[in-house]
């Protein structure tokens, strides 16, 4: 017999905005709220750009140092025009193929199950970016917001 | 316990995580306590997720069972 526990708490700072370091913090989160847990995430830097309405449909996967790339590519020629669009298109098919849903789909399911999302004020302005920039829903904070919100959760993560 | 029938069936054939336990979730709200849900899936990540899901929501997995390459799963909702 299963047992029923206390909700825990899932916290994430996600820093990064290439495609496959959006995917992870927004599976985390959709499962999170799946699992009945809360969860918060901290967009930070150039995690803005995943809550970036211009953005946020056409982030890149980088060909350059990256040797984990789908296809091996020296960075002697991953610096040619036309490489990050090449990279960034053999992962989306990949994603595809093993029917990932779209990073808004994501967004989605876990807002719908209540995770917060905090949008770095301190790096917005940085960024040049207003709450207009911003898909709906999200929460402008700093850092105070964030590290209480993380003293009283289970898991917390950085991406 | 296979032949236990029932009251809703998820198919979640060809879905990778986090959509069979994301799905899953959803459709539990859609039974009342006590009721069966059934769920395929081909992930082979599912079995122990699917163990993990039951221990964090509650509800009870009733059977976990792999036959050649697919995965079923029976969960009752918790009251």
């Amino acid at each position: 017999m299963a047992e029923k526990q206390k909700n825990k708490r899932l916290a994430l700072v996600v820093s990064k905005g290439t495609l496959d370091n959006a995917y992870a913090p927004l599976i985390l989160a959709s499962t999170a709220v799946s699992m009945d847990w809360e969860c918060g995430l901290f967009f930070t830097f150039y995690g803005l750009d995943i809550l970036n309405k211009k953005k946020l449909d056409s982030l890149k996967v980088p060909p350059l140092a990256n040797p984990a790339m789908p296809i091996a590519v020296p960075n002697m020629i991953g610096v040619l025009p036309g490489m990050t669009a090449m990279a960034t298109g053999i992962m989306k098919k990949w994603m595809d193929r093993a029917k990932l849903p779209p990073l808004r789909d994501l967004i989605e399911i876990a807002q719908e199950g209540g995770a917060i999302f905090f949008a770095c004020t301190t790096t917005m302005e940085v960024m040049g970016l207003k709450k207009e920039d911003l898909i709906d829903g999200i929460q402008l904070a700093g850092a105070s917001t964030f590290l209480e919100y993380a003293s009283e959760s289970e898991v917390n993560l950085y991406i | 316990m296979e032949d236990l029938q029932p009251d809703r069936t998820l198919d979640c054939t060809g879905l990778f995580c986090p959509m069979p336990v994301v799905k899953t979730n959803k459709e539990m709200k859609r039974l009342t306590g006590g009721q069966v849900l059934k769920m395929i899936a081909t992930d082979p990540g599912s079995i122990p997720d699917m163990e993990a899901w039951s221990k964090q929501t509650g509800h009870e997995l009733l059977l976990s069972q792999e036959d050649n390459g697919t995965y079923i799963f029976l969960v009752r909702k918790r009251e």
